[in-house]
């Protein structure tokens, strides 16, 4: 499935630079990064069930917040990209 | 069923992959070119001369994704196999059986048989689709010697009998497979099989290939728990992997050789992409490479019914079917092993 990860976390203290930082690496570890706080991932829901949990670790949630969006298996059609940036077909052919 | 996952093929010779948290990170001149997260990726194949870090290595193994090395050309150099898994009972059953001629003789059997079968409805398949373009009486000959051949095949348990038949059964079949190149008849042309090197265009594509599935039949072998170097049909011999081979003969004429067909027929390659070297060997360019493996992955995703599973999976799932399958009837929970047919 494909689920779009998207966070606001609070960074006027030092605490929240700090979580910020965890969140962003713990979204890169399991999709891509298409803009600065906003995640793709193509992801079996067990998998994503597990990022979820420690996402909710991470942050503060009287500060933070983290939103998902399932956009299911035919997401291709749901998407569309404007602009600099353009992001990697996850299931289509990769080469180097 | 699996899920079929993605492979990432690297075909730059200054590459260089490393690991970053869950990430596999591609590096040139050690500028980040690509990222992508390992839980998408099933297996890593790298052409030329590109390094892994062993930290990538390691990730690789624990989350069992094949990383396999190849030459410039295709060649097949060496695959990174972490410890070994599954299940040793099965293993040694399996080598338990290879040393018994008579048991490897039923397997060697089933897997000839879907050969053969599946090579006679590549021709009849032909036939029907190009009945106008092609010299059908010549075509229904060898269709009908093939049929006599599955025929002297069902009765026979003897190992190089059935080496006999087979052999017979293939030169058969490839005595037509220039028949079946429609276009781009004056660059792509097929006379014999010939290897190491490949001496035409075709036999350069033809072992391009094998050497593709026989990667995907490998890893799809041991990820059943089988040990791909341990055949029944072909001999042990050290580096080969016997068993794989075994179970692509199924294969070989429906995965690779119409995918080669069609390559050439649709001229999606030309005769261009290939260069002769002065000992004769044709060897392809980078950008023919490249097409051939986005093409053969976008094969793999294309969908068909397994004839005895009787469910809807990918193409590039079936050795891992027919592994599944062989890896059952070892453990006896099958009587006989059932080839891949392909009508």
């Amino acid at each position: 499935m494909f689920v779009l990860i998207t966070y606001d976390v609070n960074t006027e203290t030092v605490e929240g630079k700090k979580r910020l930082r965890k969140v962003a690496k713990m979204c890169v570890n399991y999709g891509q990064r298409v803009q600065n706080s906003v995640f793709e991932c193509v992801i079996e829901p067990a998998k994503f069930k597990e990022v979820q949990h420690r996402l909710q670790e991470i942050i503060n949630k009287d500060k933070d917040s983290l939103r998902f969006y399932y956009l299911g298996n035919n997401y291709k059609n749901k998407v569309e990209h404007i602009g600099a940036k353009t992001s990697l077909d996850i299931e289509g052919t990769i080469i180097i | 069923m699996r899920k079929l996952l993605n492979t990432l093929y690297v075909t730059s010779a200054d590459a260089y992959l490393s690991l970053d948290g869950e990430n596999i990170v591609v590096l040139k001149n050690e500028a980040e070119v690509m990222r992508l997260p390992l839980h998408n990726l099933e297996g890593v194949v790298t052409f030329g001369y590109v390094g892994a870090s062993p930290a990538l290595m390691g990730a690789c193994a624990k989350k069992n994704i094949s990383l396999c090395f190849m030459t410039q050309s295709g060649n097949f150099r060496g695959q990174f196999v972490g410890k070994v898994r599954g299940n040793v009972t099965l293993r040694k059953t399996q080598y338990f059986m290879s040393e018994d001629n008579n048991t490897s003789a039923l397997l060697a059997r089933n897997f000839i048989l879907g050969k053969i079968f599946n090579s006679k409805w590549v021709i009849e398949r032909a036939i029907r689709d190009y009945a106008l373009r092609l010299d059908v009486a010549k075509l229904k000959k060898v269709s009908y010697n093939l049929s006599n051949s599955l025929n002297l095949i069902k009765g026979c348990v003897d190992l190089e009998q059935l080496r006999g038949f087979e052999g017979e059964a293939a030169s058969q079949y490839f005595s037509v497979f220039d028949d079946l190149i429609l276009q781009q008849k004056e660059s792509f042309y097929f006379a014999q099989r010939n290897k190491r090197p490949p001496l035409d265009n075709v036999n350069a594509m033809l072992s391009f290939v094998y050497t593709l599935l026989t990667n995907d039949v490998a890893s799809a072998l041991e990820t059943v728990g089988l040990d791909p170097y341990v055949g029944f049909l072909h001999r042990d011999r050290p580096g080969r992997a016997s068993l794989a081979l075994d179970l692509m003969e199924e294969l070989r004429s429906v995965f690779a050789d119409r995918f080669v067909l069609s390559l050439i027929n649709k001229r999606i390659v030309n005769a261009s992409g290939f260069v002769k070297k002065e000992n004769g060997a044709v060897i392809m360019d980078d950008d023919t490479r490249k097409t051939i493996l986005s093409k053969w992955q976008e094969r793999k995703k294309e969908e068909l019914k397994h004839p005895f599973l009787e469910e809807k999976i990918e193409w590039g799932l079936v050795p891992y079917a027919q592994s599944m399958l062989l890896a059952r009837c070892i453990r006896g929970d099958l009587e006989e092993y059932p080839p891949f047919l392909w009508k």
